[in-house]
Parts: structure tokens; sequence; C-alpha cells
């Protein structure tokens, strides 16, 4: 089957412009096209349904080693569900870190066709790769990080912004990465000797250098090298009250190096980094603050890292911040110091909605979404599996769409949240086309995918279909039966290929993993200098580095021209 | 009261949650007969496997006659009523019981009252491992109710305990009340090493022998005697050990000061 053709249904394509107009989509060989033949096309009858692209996913933790570890320590969180196999799918577990086979289908089921792992050692690219292979059904890429990687610190204490765009090139080949992930810049490299970094003027350790300037210095490499995506920035202090400072200074250093009116960093999970207070007992929402500051300034995008009251895993390369929720909760922990390169940290947290601070959270989260006027700016995850499992997002999408929804849930919370929350004073209410701007439309254009997110001619296939009709449902009243419609797509169609019907896979096929291959005027040399420090400080030679082409089962590289 | 008797000897595992008096309640023998249960891969009927009559009598609920050393999860989440088994019982038995009670008189198996919140638990023989312990890698401890063991518990019992009361007339394995944060363990006979590890609260009693007492605990004081619940005071003198330092120092470990000699040492500290 290589034409088909979507009939009637109502369309959401913010990227072109289209709004609920009452459309056909036509496809041939994977991509969206002008039209098809009807006779010989498959025909899918979507009258009365609401048909938007794919969903696209800026940020989502679901392969690496930290993702594996977060399995291995959590035996209770697997066994509350298990899923079992079928004649089509195979078996597996949930909980909050699925296996990879439920996690390609439950992304499927709600409509989901590409998502992004956002944070992968280096030394564990290889790892990382083998697990994205083992997902079907989703378009993949991996964010490498680099934000204190020794090499890259050490270009930038020389000042020396070419060398190190050249370097992060051969990086992006290397563990055939999408983008810079840049997490508490200096913060993981000075936990290596168990400390931290407080404000973004702080020095590093041994490095002499400040947060402030591997932001700016990155920020300027990724210009220099035409990536797609900005830096994807997971900023210092996070998830500590009062951080929301050190947030809108991070956002005021990175003014200078927007000049051409493209984003220049994408603030990832910025519920965490929009806290107020001194202290856990007066701790409460920044959103005025920081919302205030973003409706005024356009050079960064975002996204919401929403709390979802459930049980699950906070896992991130920030280590130092695993160790304060470690020290609060006593809970098990796992940290680890992946040699030069980065930390991470894994520990189980129960979100609560009885419990003050983590209301406030859930609180911040919708705050921000819904004060951040632009929704090109601000995107919808929940930080997966960090702050809730991305198998929640239609309660987001409920909370984001229906002031009733978020009303119902906010009655049944902490007192002191109730009052301290601004929601009851928030009138607004997403509409179709905004939502499709925040689950694909933004966060396809933010990532650079010019094939993604939208159903103009030439974009890929990727289509979802959601029992919702918009001249009868009122989604706003009716956010039950909208919250069960967007988690059980009526289809998923992945290049072209139907793979979800009515909430059920049907069809297995293997997505994509997107890497970037950078073409610099002068590439890097593999000196024999470089090898040295390979042998003298990491646990694997640099011949075993690299992750080779063969890793990587379905491989779309894309070409990318630096001007370096 | 409905009586099973096994009609073989089962050569591999029951998966038997439906042996439970709140799904028995209001069904007819007929109606019971027809539940689902797992023969290992094979999905069975209940009467496929037991020999189901009916008496009269109204306690106890449910008995077992016969050894139900493969069946499982029987009684798992009961609310009310009582079981009793007359033989050996399966794991996960009474597993996140909230109320109600069960006999076994026999020995019990791995994760008996796992997890359990209310209720009772007699067994008139020896517990495996892990009794009131909860799954792998779950904190979700036992929260409340009682559990009597007559003879010995293996190892990790009691792990967890955030309640209630685990009495154990015999000896204990290693590890038994590792993370407990409340409630009391009472060992009649002797305790395994690494007893208390990473307590938090709570309290544990050994009347027996402590051979191996963890570095990380402190002595307290003596006491003349300590109280288990309302109902039972146990005779010492006992030494109190604070601990686990290693966590916060809150738990009470309450060890005989005549059976263990070899803690003398410690009294140059008091």
């Amino acid at each position: 089957m290589t034409e088909m053709l979507i009939k009637n249904g109502f369309v959401f394509d913010p990227l072109n412009g289209i709004n609920g107009e009452k459309m056909d989509i036509a496809i041939k060989n994977g991509k969206i096209v002008e039209s098809v033949n009807e006779h010989k096309a498959k025909i899918i009858d979507a009258t009365g349904l609401t048909v938007m692209p794919g969903g696209v996913d800026i940020h989502t933790h679901i392969a690496g080693a930290e993702v594996n570890t977060g399995r291995m320590i959590r035996p209770e969180d697997h066994i509350k569900d298990v899923v079992r196999k079928t004649a089509l799918t195979r078996s597996g577990t949930g909980y909050s870190v699925p296996s990879t086979f439920v996690t390609g289908y439950r992304y499927s089921k709600m409509g989901y066709t590409t998502v992004m792992n956002p944070s992968m050692a280096p030394l564990g690219a290889k790892h990382t790769h083998e697990e994205l292979n083992d997902i079907p059904l989703l378009d993949k890429a991996t964010f490498p990080l680099i934000g204190d990687w020794w090499f890259v610190l050490e270009y930038l204490q020389k000042g020396d912004l070419e060398g190190c765009a050249r370097h992060v090139a051969w990086m992006m080949e290397t563990t055939k990465g999408y983008a810079i992930k840049i997490v508490n810049p200096g913060g993981l490299e000075s936990w290596g000797f168990g400390r931290n970094v407080h404000t973004i003027d702080d020095v590093v350790p041994n490095f002499g250098i400040t947060p402030r300037e591997i932001i700016c210095g990155l920020a300027k490499v990724n210009k220099m090298l035409n990536l797609p995506h900005s830096i994807h920035l997971h900023t210092n202090n996070l998830g500590i009250p009062g951080n929301y400072v050190s947030t809108l200074e991070t956002m005021k250093a990175l003014e200078s190096v927007a000049t051409d009116g493209r984003p220049v960093g994408h603030i990832t999970h910025l519920q965490f980094s929009s806290f107020a207070g001194d202290s856990w007992g007066n701790m409460k929402s920044a959103a005025e603050e920081i919302s205030k500051y973003i409706n005024n300034h356009n050079h960064m995008t975002f996204d919401m890292g929403q709390v979802i009251f459930t049980d699950t895993t906070t896992m991130t390369a920030d280590g130092p911040f695993e160790f304060t929720l470690y020290q609060l909760s006593g809970h098990k922990w796992v940290n680890s110091d992946v040699e030069t390169e980065t930390s991470g940290g894994i520990i189980p947290m129960h979100y609560k909605r009885k419990s003050a601070v983590n209301a406030i959270q859930w609180s911040i989260g919708l705050e921000l979404a819904l004060l951040i006027k632009d929704p090109w700016k601000m995107f919808m995850t929940t930080d997966h599996p960090n702050a809730g499992p991305f198998f929640k997002y239609p309660k987001i999408i409920a909370w984001l769409t229906s002031r009733k929804a978020r009303v119902a849930t906010l009655k049944k919370c902490h007192k002191k949240a109730q009052k301290k929350s601004l929601l009851p004073s928030i009138k607004r209410e997403l509409s179709l086309y905004e939502l499709a701007i925040v689950t694909r439309a933004g966060q396809a254009k933010a990532l650079g995918l010019k094939n993604k997110g939208h159903l103009g001619v030439g974009a890929d296939a990727d289509v979802a279909i959601y029992n919702i009709n918009p001249e009868t449902l009122d989604i706003a009243k009716k956010y039950k039966t909208a919250r069960r419609a967007v988690g059980n797509a009526a289809y998923t169609i992945k290049d072209g290929k139907v793979v979800v019907k009515d909430g059920e896979v049907v069809q297995q096929v293997d997505g994509k993993t997107m890497w970037l291959d950078v073409e610099t005027s002068e590439e890097m040399k593999v000196d024999e200098e470089m090898k040295r420090k390979f042998r003298q400080y990491w646990t694997v030679e640099y011949e075993n580095y690299p992750v080779f082409d063969h890793y990587v089962k379905v491989s779309d590289a894309i070409t990318v021209k630096a001007s370096v | 009261m409905i009586i099973l008797t096994p009609l073989k000897k089962f050569q591999f595992p029951i998966q038997a949650e439906n042996i439970n008096p709140d799904v028995f309640q209001g069904k007819s023998v007929k109606e019971i007969a027809s539940l689902p249960v797992w023969e290992g891969n094979k999905q069975k009927k209940l009467d496929g496997l037991f020999k189901i009559e009916e008496t009269p009598a109204e306690t106890p609920n449910i008995t077992i006659k016969g050894d139900a050393s493969e069946v499982r999860r029987v009684g798992q989440g009961m609310k009310t009523g009582e079981i009793v088994i007359n033989g050996n019982a399966g794991m996960h038995l009474g597993e996140k019981m909230t109320g109600g009670k069960i006999t076994v008189n026999g020995n019990a198996s791995g994760w008996t009252g796992s997890s359990m919140k209310k209720g009772l638990i007699e067994i008139h023989g020896d517990a495996s491992d892990y009794l009131a312990s909860p799954y792998r890698g779950s904190t979700e401890g036992m929260r409340g109710g009682k559990i009597i063991v007559d003879g010995n518990v293996g190892s990790d019992s009691g792990c967890y305990l955030r309640g209630g009361i685990i009495i154990i007339k015999g000896n204990s394995g290693p590890f038994l009340g590792f993370h407990i944060s409340k409630g009391a363990i009472y060992v009649e006979k002797n305790a395994g090493p690494r007893l208390g590890a990473n307590m938090t609260g709570g309290k544990i009693v050994v009347s027996g022998v402590v051979e191996d007492l963890m570095p990380t605990f402190t002595v307290d004081s003596v006491k003349g005697k300590v109280k288990i619940d309302d109902t039972l005071k146990v005779e010492g003198p006992f030494y109190v050990f604070l601990g686990d330092l290693a966590e916060t120092g809150n738990g009470k470990l309450y060890v005989s000061k005549s059976n263990n000699s070899h803690l003398s040492r410690y009294e140059k500290f008091l």
C-alpha cells in the first residue's frame, strides 16, 4: 500500500496555518503529497475526526545507561504494570521506566511519532543506540551531554571557539547525536570533587571558567555549526527553592548571543527551574516572574516538565541534584560519575497531592504553560520519567484545555498549595490549534525538523487522528471524553502506514534514528595528544569509542553545513 | 464453610488468589467451582484441582485440607473472614491482606503476610523467608495487624515494617527487621546476623542469643522488661541499643542480657 487518502477530517496544522479546516490529506510513499488517485488509494474516512501531524516530544528519557539503571533498581515499579504479549506486539513492563517495546507502543497509541532522548553520556552512546533501535514505531534522536566534557571545557578555557566547534561537530558524528545537551553546566564537573556551582558566575574547579562561559560559549558554537536545534539546557540550581533567579540570569546571559531572531537556547523542564522562596517550607511559584520575562523576549524556547501525581522515577545527569533529593527522601538511589564527561543519578519519587511542595510544583508547570502567551515557546512534556511517565500526557492535555479539569485536581491538593496557586485566576484554555502547537508543531520547529510536525507537501506522512469532533465536542467541558480520545488515537500513521487503530497497535514498523553529519571546512583531526588523553583518563581506548554506522539500525543522517 | 481438598500432589505452582473469603462470599458451590486458577501456564477451574465441599458451619469460611505448599496467593488482599490450612501453605499467603484471619497448621512459605495492613496470621509451624516483607525493591512494608509464628523464620523477615507486630517463638534468620521504621518484632529464641540493619525506628526484642550485633548500634541502657503490645510484656533484663547509626539511629534493639554474655563489653560505655 503506497497511496493513502485521509478524507474529510478537521485538520489542525499550525505550521501551515490550517486551523480546523475540513480537508483531505494525501499520502504517497511515506510522504505527504498534493493528491493521489482516489480509486487506487486506501481511503481513511476521518469524517468528524481531528487530524493532526504526528506528535513530537522534545524531551523524554527513554533509552541509555541511566534509563536502564532506573529499570534495574525498580522491580516494584514493573510488577504493577506487566504488559502481556499479543500475536503482534511483544511483552514488557511499565510503569515509570517502561521497556523499549512498551515505550514505542504507548507513544504510538497517543499519536506520537517522533521523540527525542535528551541526555546521553557520550560513553554510553553505543548502549543508547542499541536501545533506540529496539523502540518501534517512532523516529528518534538523542542529545549527547557535552556541557561538562573536558575537551569542551579546555577549548572554552582557551577561548578557542572554532576549535570547540570542530570538536563538537566531531562529537555529533562520533556519538550519532542530534543536539548539544548541557546539564547543570560546571556543576557536574564540580560534583566529581563533591562540590556544586550555585550561581552562573561560580568558578568551575580546575578549569577556572564559569557556567556563564560554558552556556554562552556552546550557544555560539551551536550557531557557528548551524545545528538545527538550539542548545538544550538544564539550568544550574535545578529543583532548589529560589532558583528562578539563576534561571533569569541564564536567559539574560543568552540575550547577547541571539542576533538573527532564531532561538539560541531551549530551557528544558522549566517547572523545576521556577521555584521562589528560600527553603522548602516557604517555597512558592515564580511562574509570574519567569513568564513575564519570556513574554518580553523571543530568544529562547521551553518545555514544561509537568508534574503528574504518581509514583515515578527521577533520573538525570545532574548528580548533585539527585543527592539533594536523596537527602530529602532517604529513598534508594544511584549516583555515578561518568569519567570525564558527566555524572548521573536516579532516585524513585512519589509526587503526592497532599504534599505542599509537590502540589506547588504541579501548579507551577501549568501556570507557566498558561501564562506564557505564545504557544510556540512553551511545549508539553513531563520530562519523562522525572515528573511523571509520558503516557499520562492526556491528563496534562485536559489540564491545559479545560479550566474545569484544573480546578477539579486543584481541589484535591494540599491546602497551602491551593492558597498559593495562581491557577484559579487563570482563565486561559488552550484550543485544539494551540494544543497542536505545544504537542507537535512547536516542538518540531524548535528542533529544526523540517519534515515533522506539519502536513504540508513533502512532510513525512506521520499523522495522528483523534476521535474528537471540534464541532460537537467542547473539550473544555467534556475533558474526560477528550482525555480518552487523545490517549487512544483513532489512527496513528507512521511513514504512510497505519500502525495504531482505535488505540491498539496493528502493525510494527521500525523508526529511524536521526543524527547530524556536520560538515566543517576543516575536519577535526584526532591527534596523538587526544589519543594519549583517552589512554590516560578513559576506561576505553579511543578506537572503541565512536558509534559505528552499523550500530544504528535505520540511520537517517542529516547533513548540516557549518560556517566554520 | 467451604472445604477444599487437593485432588493430587501439585507438580506446578498454582496461582490461586481466588481462594479468598471475599471472593467466595455469596457464591454457590457451583459458582466457586468455576473460579479460574492458574496451574503453571495453564488456566484451570478450581474444581479441576480441588474437591469442593460445603458444610453448614459458619467459621472458618475456607478450610484447605492437605498439602497446599504449591498453592500460592491464598487470601491475597482479603478483607474479612477466616481461612484455615491444615497442611503447609504456599508463597504469598495473605499478601496485602487488610483484615480477617489466616491459620496455618503446618509450615508457611516465602512472603507470607507480605505488605499486610491489618488482620491476623497464625502459623503453627515454621515460616520461610521474607515473612511480612514487601516485594523486592518496594518499601511498602507491613503496616498493621499481627503475625504469630510458633517455629522459626527464614531470612529477610519483617523488612520495612511500618506498623503491626510480629511474634516469632523460634529462631530467626539473618536480616530480621531490615529498614523497619515502626512496629515491633519479638524473637523468643535466637536472631541471625545483621539484625535490624538500616532500622530507622520501631523496636526489635530478642530473648535469645544475638551472636553478631552490627557495629552501627550504640548501647543506651539496661531495662528490666519490655512491652511488645497491650497483651505481651517480656521479662529481661535487656541491653537497649540505639541504631542503625548509618541511618537516623532512632530504632531500638533490646537484646537479652543473661543470654548474651559476649555483649558485656558494651557495659563500660553505660
